[in-house]
């Protein structure tokens, strides 16, 4: 066990990786000598060379485009997008190309790459720095978007979605990155958890709070201050938004007969309007009361100084399980 | 402009492009572009009897896409677009690969891996980047600059004038030259991105772009099929040796429409296809190969003959096209497991089986 913080378990997790594979790679702007704006590739190109650690023209379709054409030489590329906001250059790569290329050739191309993008807001940043476009990318096909929370899912789902032959948005919490936790670095690959599954946090008995990414610290949060006035909550992680693992979280509604869903992500079409409308699909008997959401707002992302009143807080997690409850 | 044969088929020297071939190889490139103009014909026959669903046609191209496509070797890789036909083929696809993409029963059914050829694509200017990045992979392979000709690979990327103005395409010129990418940047300057002119889409001569991303740029006349080859010989040669990457651009003409759902005559006039008609790449090479005494009647008796046959089997082959499976569509989407894609697999063939078992019940009814 070691203690590291979000932002150091991702680097060690491509550290490791490009040990163990040759043909793994990082590509983006200012991931070398700066080693990224949050520092999460701090040290790899001094030890991989420039070969391996690319730091690229400052254009961001370019980073996706170049990634799928490295890929389809067979290696496998871990594009760093340095802020959520600016994704949407290569968003025509991601969804055009990247996404369709294996369906398209009928499975004989393979794409095995990767797509971190420091994700959510709370940092007090400008513009397009604090934006959660993971729906986007869940609605499309061919993907798969993952959200870790803690340290040691970061070391190892970064770990798992290089290895993964599929497609794989990383979405890093950038309000997280120092977060700290315990990393278990020793794990064989048969004891980590499959990159798809939910994971449960806190068992709990009167309701589910469903979370990933930067809200799952803010669902166990809610769940300790709800326990102070005697309310048992379940938290469950969700960690991959595509594909989504609803058994886990129905498993836990049949037996709380309650939901709340907590996401930065706006709840208007977000990706918690599909994970309610699945549960109010298998557990419609065993809801106590409608699935309840918390989320973003469908605006443009605030100016800093007022996103503490956009970004769901304890009091709104609270409120929501307290009306859950009441119903 | 890079002219080996000029438009009457006279041929002319220049003081650093040339090629030497024997008359079996002047002749394998005529057998190319006539074949390739009696595919087009055919396809675009197939599409207006209701077999194709559109067609976009690639006569008057075909020095440019022959010549460029037999410049390639085998290990080299291509990254075409969705008129490239002629490349295409010159990669030993088989035509009814490229029939059954505009047919709609697949996306193209040959293997990228095995043939070095990438599907087509037709997002303008998407395929650039991932040439680019591909290039970027040989470099790493140390696939560059060895000497060794079974070794050494070039990329080559195919585009239109109207790609020229996608962003994609200024990155994917500007990262290949920070880089040194061995990539081959083929502009098909057909004069029409469907009914916009070139002029409104640049300003200066394409080829000239090249300079801002610090790169050769090559104007090459598109219909002498001998200028491109050497032209697009060299780049490729420049690219395999370590070089870096080069723009050309092929100045040609679409003869026919944009696709088989468009109609040139609202933007474009008669006396332009006219002049153009005098330039065929087809009809100077011919009478280039006559007047040396390569070609002969012999040789064109055969070579229809052998339109013909190629004709007959697009013409079988398309008859005999099946559609995909229905449950197919979900086969691909990802490499491995997606629970909420097996679902709607599970879902769909459970609809259909019932769908099925209806469709049988009703049919013994009549019976
Ligand atoms: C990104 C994008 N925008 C628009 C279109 C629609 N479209 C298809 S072909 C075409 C013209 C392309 O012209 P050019 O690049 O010169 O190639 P050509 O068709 O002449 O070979 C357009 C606008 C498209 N396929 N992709």
């Amino acid at each position: 066990m070691e203690t590291m913080a979000i932002g150091k378990a991702i680097n060690a997790g491509l550290r490791a990786a490009m040990d163990r594979d040759p043909r793994v790679l990082l590509m983006g702007e200012d991931i070398g000598a700066l080693g990224g704006v949050f520092r999460v590739t701090d040290g790899l190109q001094k030890d991989f060379g420039e070969d391996r650690v690319i730091d690229t023209p400052l254009a961001e379709a370019g980073i996706v485009g170049t990634a799928i054409g490295m890929a389809l030489r067979g290696f496998r590329p871990v594009c760093e997008i340095q802020f959520n906001g600016f994704v949407y250059p290569a968003f025509n790569q991601i969804t055009t190309q990247l996404a369709k290329l294996r369906a398209r050739s009928r499975g004989r191309l393979t794409l095995p790459v990767v797509i971190r993008i420091p994700s959510g807001g709370g940092i007090g940043s400008v513009e397009h720095h604090s934006e959660s476009p993971e729906v986007l990318f869940a609605h499309t096909a061919g993907l798969r978007v993952v959200a870790p929370s803690d340290p040691h899912d970061a070391y190892w789902m970064i770990q798992q979605s290089i290895a993964s032959a599929d497609p794989v948005l990383f979405l890093e919490p950038e309000r997280r990155y120092w977060q700290k936790g315990e990393v278990d670095t020793d794990l064989a690959p048969g004891q980590v958890a499959p990159l798809h599954k939910a994971r449960v946090l806190r068992a709990g008995t009167d309701a589910t709070l469903v979370a990933y990414g930067p809200t799952t610290k803010l669902a166990l949060d809610a769940a300790a201050a709800a326990a102070e006035d005697g309310t048992d909550l379940e938290v469950v992680d969700l960690r991959s938004i595509s594909p989504l693992d609803v058994d886990t979280v129905a498993e836990s509604v049949r037996r709380t007969g309650r939901l709340v869903t907590v996401s930065e992500a706006p709840t208007f079409h977000g990706p918690m309007a599909e994970l309610a409308s699945r549960i109010q699909e298998s557990c419609f008997y065993s809801l106590e009361a409608p699935v309840k959401r918390v989320g973003g707002y469908h605006l443009p992302y605030p100016v800093a100084r007022a996103e503490e009143h956009y970004l769901p807080t304890l009091d709104r997690v609270l409120d929501a399980v307290e009306q859950s409850l009441a119903a | 402009m890079v002219q080996l044969l000029d438009q009457h088929g006279v041929r002319h020297p220049h003081p650093e492009y040339e090629v030497h071939l024997g008359a079996d190889e002047l002749l394998g490139l005529y057998r190319d572009m006539v074949l390739l103009r009696r595919f087009d014909s055919e396809a675009e026959a197939l599409q207006r009897k209701g077999e194709l669903g559109l067609w976009a046609g690639s006569r008057g191209q075909e020095a440019a896409q022959v010549g460029a496509g037999r410049a390639t070797r085998r290990h080299d890789h291509v990254f075409p677009s969705y008129r490239d036909h002629g490349a295409v083929l010159t990669r030993d696809i088989d035509p009814l690969h490229i029939l059954s993409i505009f047919r709609g029963i697949d996306h193209g059914g040959w293997d990228p891996v095995a043939t070095g050829v990438h599907p087509y694509t037709l997002v303008i200017a998407a395929q650039m980047l991932p040439a680019v990045g591909y290039a970027m992979g040989v470099q790493r392979d140390g696939a560059v600059g060895t000497g060794d000709p079974a070794r050494d690979t070039a990329v080559v990327t195919y585009f239109g004038d109207g790609a020229t103005s996608q962003g994609e395409a200024a990155e994917a010129l500007n990262w290949a030259s920070v880089f040194n990418a061995p990539v081959v940047f083929v502009c098909q300057n057909n004069q029409w991105a469907i009914s916009e002119p070139v002029a409104r889409q640049s300003t200066v001569p394409l080829h000239r772009r090249a300079e801002g991303a610090g790169m050769p740029g090559v104007l090459v006349d598109g219909n002498d099929v001998l200028a491109v080859l050497a032209v697009v010989g060299a780049a490729l040669e420049r690219a395999r040796s370590g070089g870096g990457p080069t723009f050309v651009e092929a100045y040609t003409f679409r003869m026919g429409a944009h696709t088989t759902s468009d109609d040139p005559t609202r933007y474009r006039l008669a006396a332009e296809v006219d002049a153009w008609r005098e330039k065929d790449p087809i009809d100077r090479f011919r009478t280039y190969l006559t007047g040396e005494g390569i070609l002969d009647e012999e040789f064109e008796t055969r070579l229809a003959t052998e339109s013909e046959q190629l004709a007959e089997r697009l013409r079988a082959g398309v008859a005999a096209m099946t559609d995909p499976e229905p449950a197919a569509m979900f086969d691909h989407a990802y490499a491995e497991p997606h629970p909420q894609v097996l679902a709607e697999r599970d879902e769909f063939l459970a609809a259909w089986e019932q769908h099925d078992a209806e469709l049988h019940a009703h049919a013994g009814g009549v019976a």
